[in-house]
């Protein structure tokens, strides 16, 4: 047999048609839905009384516009408490099984896939919403779709899908203490550029993959779209397998053995040849600061704010002098010079334990600068639970962060955790763009740590060079 | 969904490369559950100030292109979020064919999915269309999906190229869930083999 990539197999299996010329129709696994990108789907059904056809695999949670305040107060706004009333409606009605604001299990869509085990190797998952990338780092195949294709999904648990091409990301060699996940797909951006992957599904390979946690992988994962593929994959290994143990959808016995003797056949041959490759040393990696209005528009944080000038092409030119003006900065500023109004640590990118654990071993017995105002918003109510098991709150409360209930926040603003106007913010989130976090939000995008080292000092700063207190 | 053949209208030069879908429909218009009213909140945060009056610098307030149906601009048009609020808005507010040196991958497809045509051209004669918007001497093109032609009132053709089975699915303006449906047998085969290891048996 000719040799193949994990996507390969993973897309192989689950075509269940495909004629000369047209689209594969492509068998869907898991289906998550949300508040934001489902009540159009919904309705769209039931004006061709269309029924769910697999609702056992298809699950709903609500993240986008949940307020991360104290939930047994009443939620102000009211058009988010109608989104959030529709998804419930619509998920009784049609027997989908939801995760509301009440449950202990609540989180964003793309942490509590893989917490609950609903996240497992070789599946086809999609959601409406572009981060379902993140599923990837199981050896997936997960992609964000739009509502039409939401509503084509819970009608037929298929997708029409035109074969995307490969491309293999390559890093070698090991990070330096200090660097991280995050640090990895932000250069990997910014060496590829925001459309480098487009029309591609990315595999990541490498020993610097190999050593990642499941989390850590989900981090890069994660930001595949912010690179301009739909998925991001990594080839299932034990580590895979020993997240799996005791999650509460993923198998057990002999049916964890049987699909693990699958599972283990879910990497790219030798052999098999992508379309594109790419190839990083994670040796050469420092940590990332977006300067710009796009992920890829990122540099080491020894840099220093670019100049329009060196970049090739007028249009470039020209989106950099906008970003720049957009942002407030000034070419050959320092980036450890840049001073910050808020911090978010929070986000389907970077909202899970160790990425708390993380940033709360940064600022043990320290304090958040008196400039700056600090948030931590855990990506699911369990991780909540395990950091509050762990002490994690009262490292961050006692050093001045706010500590809060889960949901999507201030990546995207939806709720009321926004920046105001000319307000710069490190965030661990996944977008830089123009008024993502707020009108007029100045974004900078960071790891973990970067992001708990700027709360702390009041500006970015060289996490490597950091003294732990602990 | 309403079908494009051939599109005849005012082009509206929108002159920046990597336009999100976060610009195209910002967040705070995401919260309505129906998929028309949203033209009114295109491009939001560039068409309006704050205090929500028209931005006169801005393409879309600016004669002679207000009013215009074929949105010209530049690369990765439509990146970011999946959101096909970003789709609705446009059509809503009369776009039906989006001009581009390329798209967005979920953008892209969300199009078709509308009856939107996303028309990539090579980056070059994106280029020199901007030249000659500028000039005033494209003011209105002529799309011909029939055919995959474009063309101005003056002497600017061009051909283009769509994939055959979208294109086939824009001219017809055909629901592809019915499409899928007549596969019934197929899908149901595919579901009595089924693994077990993927049935979500566990109860919340």
């Amino acid at each position: 047999m000719k040799p193949r990539t994990l996507f390969e197999k993973v897309w192989d299996r689950h075509v269940i048609h495909q004629e000369e010329g047209k689209p594969a129709i492509l068998y869907i696994d898991l289906h998550l839905i949300h508040e934001v990108t489902s009540p159009q789907a919904f309705e769209g059904l039931r004006l061709e009384g269309r029924r769910v056809r697999r609702p056992d695999l298809t699950i709903a949670t609500m993240d986008h516009n949940v307020p991360t305040t104290d939930r047994s107060l009443p939620i102000t706004d009211s058009i988010a408490v109608k989104q959030m009333e529709t998804l419930a409606e619509n998920c009784r009605e049609f027997g989908v099984r939801l995760y509301d604001l009440d449950h202990p299990q609540q989180g964003i869509v793309h942490v509590i896939g893989p917490e609950l085990g609903l996240t497992l190797p070789g599946k086809t998952i999609v959601c409406g919403d572009s981060h379902t990338s993140t599923h990837g780092a199981f050896g997936c195949l997960a992609f964000g779709i739009g509502t039409s294709e939401v509503e084509h999904v819970l009608a037929t648990q298929c997708l029409q899908q035109l074969k995307p091409k490969t491309m293999e990301v390559h890093i070698n060699g090991a990070l330096s203490p200090g660097v991280t996940a995050k640090d990895i797909i932000l250069a990997i951006i910014a060496e590829i550029g925001t459309d480098g992957a487009t029309g591609c599904v990315i595999e990541y390979t490498g020993e610097a993959i190999r050593n990642l946690s499941m989390e850590e992988r989900m981090t890069v994962c994660n930001m595949s779209i912010e690179a301009g593929a739909r998925a991001g994959m990594i080839a299932p290994d034990e580590t895979t397998f020993s997240y799996l143990q005791g999650r509460p959808y993923a198998p057990e016995g002999d049916t964890l053995e049987k699909a693990k003797r699958e599972w283990e056949q879910l990497h790219t041959d030798k052999g098999a040849v992508y379309d594109y490759r790419v190839e990083l040393d994670a040796s050469k990696i420092a940590p990332q600061v977006t300067w710009g209005t796009s992920p890829g528009m990122g540099v080491r944080v020894t840099d220093t704010v670019p100049d329009p000038a060196t970049f090739s092409t007028p249009t470039e030119q020209q989106s950099v002098r906008r970003a720049l003006d957009y942002m407030g900065l000034t070419p050959g500023t320092p980036i450890t010079s840049i001073e910050v109004d808020r911090v978010f640590i929070g986000s389907c990118t970077n909202s899970r334990l160790e990425d708390l654990r993380a940033a709360a071993r940064v600022v043990k017995n320290r304090q958040v600068s008196s400039r700056v105002q600090a948030m931590v918003v855990p990506g699911s109510q369990q991780v909540k639970e395990k950091a509050e098991q762990e002490g994690l709150d009262r490292i961050f409360t006692e050093a001045g962060f706010e500590w809060r209930e889960s949901g999507c926040s201030m990546c995207l603003g939806m709720n009321p955790d926004t920046l105001d106007a000319k307000e710069r913010c490190a965030s661990t989130s996944n977008r830089n763009f123009e008024g993502r976090q707020g009108r007029g939000g100045r974004t900078h995008l960071v790891s973990p740590m970067m992001a708990a080292a700027a709360a702390i000092e009041g500006h970015f700063v060289d996490i490597r060079n950091w003294k732990y207190q602990d | 969904m309403q079908p494009l053949n051939q599109h005849r209208g005012g082009v509206i030069p929108l002159d920046r490369a990597n336009v999100d879908t976060d610009q195209i429909i910002p967040k705070q218009f995401l919260k309505r559950t129906e998929r028309t009213g949203f033209g009114q909140f295109l491009f939001y945060n560039w068409r309006f100030d704050t205090d929500g009056k028209p931005e006169p610098g801005f393409v879309l307030n600016r004669e002679p292109y207000t009013g215009g149906s074929i949105l010209l601009t530049r690369n990765n048009f439509g990146c970011g979020s999946s959101r096909e609020h970003a789709p609705w808005a446009l059509l809503d507010y009369g776009i039906r064919v989006v001009i581009a040196p390329s798209f967005a991958d979920i953008f892209y497809n969300n199009c078709f999915k509308n009856g939107i045509l996303p028309l990539i051209l090579p980056e070059e004669t994106v280029e020199h269309l901007f030249q000659r918007v500028d000039s005033d001497i494209t003011q209105k093109l002529t799309v011909d999906l029939e055919t995959c032609q474009i063309h101005d009132e003056q002497d600017f053709t061009a051909s283009f190229e769509v994939e055959p089975y979208r294109r086939y699915c824009l001219l017809n303006g055909l629901d592809d869930i019915a499409i899928t449906l007549q596969q019934e047998d197929r899908i149901r085969d595919y579901e009595s083999r089924y693994p077990d290891y993927y049935l979500l048996t566990n109860p919340v």
